[in-house]
């Protein structure tokens, strides 16, 4: 199972950061932060994978890769294969490089929801629901059509009186 | 009009789709961004947290402006921040009717809630009914919900829609549902075991995406109840062989390998259940092979897989071909430059050695290349494999490894990790006493503080027992050379305080013992310790009653005591100590110094700490004084079941149970006295409960390590035998004490007696039943490792010296066998691998294995095709369910050559635009967002 996906830059700073068991915000910061702090040591050049038991209980394992300025982890136990999951990165990855055409930092930034919709449709409740990012890429884009298209018939006439019905 | 602005803020933004933010949000990101402290990052969040909560609280928030709102909380939030404030909010939305608020909603909701959290049930409703919804992607987006927010007991709340979505016709529902079932099965599986079936049944679902889906669930089923499972067994076996014969549709392909997670999933699920079962490993040999055969190894993907059969085979009964295809995938691995598959290589070895010892043989150097490595995960997974492959004769160059890397690395977790393995495989392979003594004496030095404390007390019993043979000499000859080993360490600054109480302890014991070193000199010595870790009372403790033990032995053999001025002042300062046990310690050494040689020997006679002491459980000479009191009119005791009307409380118990033997009221009271003086150790002192521990008797210095001692642990066993000190101390004082101060020293006596005894006696039990059980399973195989990797090189003189030295435990005598084999330095000695190594691979495969497996596979293929129908409804060509090997392979080359011709296409429509990336490059520093490369392709690596 997947305990944890992590977006983080290269100072430090989490840009996502999904846990598929519940945790309370500090905790959640604290494992960020531990994460970053071993990852910032790692040479150049080395493996991906690393044991990580120390923050994550015991058989935790963490595969991390690192593109320009972003981290993309993810964190799980015994039950899947480090290197499947470096692939579901690259997953990850491809889909959002379709997404927003040369994907970079700031896109995950300011697409916040967008980056969740495309991590649910990847992992879904810790496991690995989806891995072909086309049909992923297809998801995503129907999500983003109908919100539009419920927005445009909303959003004028009935956003503000709807709202003032619902209260 | 504010909409109209954003929307063209966003454009200008460049960003797509729908999901953009406002201008105020973009600022806060940049500002975040641009942020050179945290606690200006901090100061921008709060002030961000005070808008939110104004604005929030304004009347008729537009739906869009709240949507922003709550995808900020969600930003804040994620910065480490608390967003409660504006949790309800994020409910709200769950409840409209809109696609895209609802879809905020539930995410915010989901990132914000857990599943005990008391708005939960604000959202159940919401939740049933978008279960219900005719448009699916709100079935989809309830679902992710569900997932995340629904606990045990709202399951059944939501249970019937979820089963019902089973047959949804959207494959992605059916598949987010079978998920959804599988997180209701892990949090509760009570509450979903009538529906398990669902999950085989959906493992013939239409599409292949749904089949992949149930894997997960069935994996977890299949873990916990291999039994009732073995049935799928040839179903399994048939996918695989249909997936690996690219009979699913050509999207499911990932870099040219069809379905590679599906593959992954179906061999972890191989492993499980053909794990020790014959029959069931048979039915996938041939799968296996064929998998060696078409993985494309130049693909991380295909490595993966590759890793996954390794894994596979390690768990069934491979056949020799398999165990030789896999062995080889492991040397293609060892062999390549990344070192992700290296570590796969490593830890694929460490798998197969279980099975087949030789097959670490051929890759000796690789392995010692990988622990040069300045790659930490790599270091610690081949520390990893040479644990595995420890044996007696390859203990000294391994053990020593770890030690060095121990001491070289700051992580204390695994430092501790590494340390207690050290010291098992010391334990259990050690070649001789002194180095195990002198292993056990780096691992205290560099990691005193991290060790389990029962690793002190093994020391101290095995230096105390000798080794469990009836040779005096050696065991003399050993404590000489232990505290020759302490008084040469006993100087270095900053030792830790577990390694200095094993040290004060063997001094006490047998510092003396041989004449050698004179009782001042070990006295002072001693008192030099108390000076140096004065804070430290646990070793103060240690010291005093070393000190103690060496002047008994010197008054008892009739030698004239001279106390050092130094060691008369450490009892003086101790005499008023704030800690009662340091006082207690330091009244009785002045009591005994007082004492006549005869008295004192019966106190502390020498070298008695492994006798056992005879505990007189029934209290029988304790009834003199109970009848005198019952005599004087005290109410006899009345047991504990006769009390169980619940009239008394446990204090009162205690208050009874105690009148018995003193006068005084409240046990608690005495037991409490000590520890006001040191706030950490009232809690320790307070609750006296044993940890749950190796031996069969509590070990109480495990909890308190500021305070008590070794007699403390002893106190704590006669605890239940009534003649315990602390809790009746104030009896002593009071009147016994006064008439002869003898009782309590003999107390005092027996309790050390006992903290040996006790540990003596269990170590002949407990850990030594282990190390016998252990060794069936390790020892052949590492034997015949050993015989096949250093056969015919030259014997070591390591054989003669452990046979003089003589075994270091009794288990050890099957672990002296190898010592008839010819042994040489073990794997990791570079300068050692020139030998000739034997051939380790002649006595494989006599038979052909592809013969024998050709009767296999017409059997296993036909069970496949004709138990698993499943697959003929996804492949487009399914009328030949089996197709000849040749049309097969020359469809494959087709297949592959195609698809390479479409993804080269695809990368080269989908390379680096660089002037959108230029663009976007300059946007990023536009924003802070500071990129470390000057590449503007920042993702180039991505493709490559």
């Amino acid at each position: 199972m997947i305990k944890a996906v992590m977006m983080m830059n290269t100072q430090g700073k989490p840009r996502l950061a999904k846990f598929y068991d519940f945790l309370p915000v500090e905790k959640q910061q604290e494992l960020i932060r531990g994460v970053f702090s071993v990852l910032s040591s790692r040479p150049e050049n080395v493996s991906n994978f690393l044991e990580i038991d120390s923050l994550f209980g015991p058989d935790s394992r963490l595969v991390y890769k690192h593109y320009a300025t972003l981290y993309f982890v993810l964190v799980f136990d015994g039950s899947e294969n480090e290197l499947a999951m470096l692939d579901l990165i690259q997953v990850l990855v491809e889909t959002l490089d379709k997404c927003f055409s040369n994907v970079c930092e700031l896109d995950i930034v300011f697409n916040y929801s967008k980056m969740h919709t495309v991590l649910d449709e990847i992992v879904f409740g810790g496991q690995v629901l989806e891995t072909r990012s086309d049909e992923i890429m297809k998801a995503v884009e129907e999500i983003s059509k109908l919100e539009a298209a419920s927005n445009s018939i909303s959003l004028v006439p009935k956003s503000v009186s709807g709202w003032r019905g619902g209260r | 009009m504010e909409q109209l602005k954003t929307i063209g803020r966003e454009l200008a933004m460049g960003s797509q789709g729908g999901f953009g933010q406002s201008k105020e949000f973009l600022d806060l990101v940049k500002s975040i961004g641009e942020s050179r402290s945290k606690a200006e990052e901090d100061r921008i969040v709060l002030s961000e947290i005070d808008i939110l909560k104004r604005k929030l609280l304004e009347p008729d928030v537009p739906k869009r402006k709240m949507k922003e709102y709550i995808i900020r909380l969600v930003y804040i939030e994620m910065l480490g921040h608390d967003a409660s404030f504006g949790y309800i909010h994020a409910v709200k939305m769950t409840h409209d009717d809109n696609l895209l608020l609802k879809r905020t909603g539930y995410l915010a909701v989901t990132l914000f809630l857990d599943e005990d959290h008391d708005l939960i049930i604000l959202i159940v409703n919401t939740i049933q009914k978008d279960l219900r919804s005719d448009n699916y992607l709100v079935v989809c987006a309830a679902l992710n919900a569900v997932c995340r927010l629904i606990n045990e007991e709202t399951i059944p709340a939501v249970l019937p829609q979820v089963v019902d979505l089973l047959n949804h016709g959207k494959e992605a529902v059916r598949k987010k549902a079978i998920m959804a079932l599988h997180r209701f099965h892990r949090k509760s599986p009570s509450s979903v075991s009538h529906l398990v079936s669902n999950f085989r049944r959906k493992l013939c679902d239409s599409d292949p995406g749904v089949m992949g889906a149930t894997l997960c669930p069935l994996f977890d089923l299949i873990s916990e109840d291999v039994a009732s499972y073995k049935d799928l067994v040839s179903s399994f076996v048939g996918i695989l062989k249909q997936v690996t014969e690219r009979k699913l549709p050509k999207s499911y392909d990932y870099h040219q390998m069809p379905a590679p997670f599906i593959q992954i999933k179906l061999l972890k699920i191989m492993a499980l259940l053909s794990s020790g079962d014959k029959s069931a490993s048979e039915m996938m040999y041939m799968v296996l092979g064929d998998l060696f055969r078409k993985c494309d190894s130049s693909t991380n993907i295909g490595n993966a897989i590759l890793y996954e059969c390794i894994r596979c085979i390690s768990c069934i009964i491979p056949s020799p071909k398999l165990l030789e295809d896999a062995a080889e995938a492991i040397s293609k691995f060892l062999k390549s430059d990344s070192h992700n598959l290296k570590y796969m290589g490593i830890d694929g070895l460490g798998r197969l050695i279980k099975i087949s010892s030789d097959i670490a043989e051929q890759h000796q150097l690789a392995v010692i290349d990988c622990l040069e490595d300045p790659d930490d995960t790599l270091k610690r997974k081949t520390f990893e494999l040479l644990y595995k492959m420890t044996k007696s004769s390859n203990v000294e160059v391994i053990v020593d490894r770890m030690i060095d890397y121990m001491i070289s690395i700051n992580d204390n977790h695994y430092k501790t990790e590494i340390a207690s393995r050290c010291v098992e495989l010391a334990e259990q392979f050690a070649p001789s006493n002194q180095w195990f003594i002198q292993i056990m004496n780096k691992v205290f030095e560099h990691a005193g503080d991290l060790v389990n404390i029962k690793v002190a007390h093994n020391l101290m019993r095995l230096i105390a027992e000798g080794f469990g043979e009836d040779d005096d000499d050696a065991d003399n000859k050993l404590r000489l050379s232990a505290v020759e080993s302490y008084l040469q360490i006993i100087s270095e600054p900053k030792l830790p305080s577990l390694f200095l109480q094993v040290i004060s302890w063997v001094l006490g014991e047998y510092g003396t013992a041989d004449g050698k070193y004179s009782a001042s000199y070990i006295s002072g010595k001693l008192c030099d310790v108390a000076d140096a870790y004065s804070s430290d009372e646990t070793v103060k403790g240690y010291a005093v009653t070393a000190l103690m033990k060496i002047y008994a032995f010197e008054i008892a053999s009739w030698r004239k005591v001279d106390v050092l001025p130094e060691c008369q002042s450490l009892i003086e300062e101790l005499l008023a100590s704030h800690s009662t046990d340091l006082q207690q310690r330091a009244y009785e050494l002045q009591a005994l110094l007082a004492l006549d040689a005869r008295a004192v020997e019966s106190i502390l006679p020498l070298d008695a700490s492994c006798e056992d002491i005879e505990v007189d459980k029934d209290l029988s000479f304790l009834n003199g004084y109970i009848q005198q009191a019952i005599e004087s009119g005290a109410q006899p005791y009345v047991s504990e079941r006769e009390r169980s009307g619940g009239m008394f409380e446990t204090t009162d118990y205690h208050s009874q149970d105690h009148h018995e033997v003193t006068s005084h009221a409240l046990r608690f009271e005495a037991y409490e006295l000590p520890k006001p003086s040191v706030p950490s150790q009232a809690s320790a002192a307070l609750v006296p409960v044993p940890e749950p521990s190796y031996y069969s008797e509590p070990h109480q210095p495990i909890s308190t390590s500021s305070s008590v001692s070794e007699r403390e642990s002893s106190e704590i066993k006669l605890r239940l035998d009534g003649v315990k000190q602390k809790w009746g101390r104030p009896s002593y004082q009071s009147s016994t004490s006064a008439s002869s101060s003898t009782p309590p020293q003999a107390a005092n006596g027996t309790s050390i007696r006992s903290d040996g005894g006790g540990v003596a006696s269990s170590s002949s039990s407990k850990p030594r039943s282990s190390y016998e059980s252990k060794k069936p399973e390790i020892d052949p195989e590492k034997q015949r490792l050993a015989a096949s990797l250093f056969g015919g090189s030259s014997s070591s003189s390591r054989s003669d010296r452990k046979s003089s030295s003589g075994g270091h435990k009794p288990a050890k005598g099957t672990a002296n066998k190898p010592a008839t084999v010819p042994k040489e330095n073990p794997i990791p000695v570079p300068d050692l691998l020139d030998f000739d190594e034997p051939t380790g691979t002649s006595d494989v495969a006599a038979t052909d294995p592809f013969k024998e497996l050709e009767g296999l596979m017409e059997s296993s293929s036909q069970d496949g095709g004709g138990s698993t129908d499943v697959m003929g409804l996804y492949s487009t060509d399914a009328s030949a369910p089996v197709k000849t090997t040749t049309s097969v392979d020359s469809l494959l080359s087709e297949l592959s050559d195609s698809s390479r011709g479409t993804y080269h296409q695809s990368q080269t429509t989908k390379g680096p635009n660089s002037k959108e990336a230029l663009e976007k490059d300059a946007l990023v520093r536009q924003m802070g967002v500071n990129p470390t490369s000057q590449n503007p392709t920042l993702f180039k690596d991505l493709l490559g």
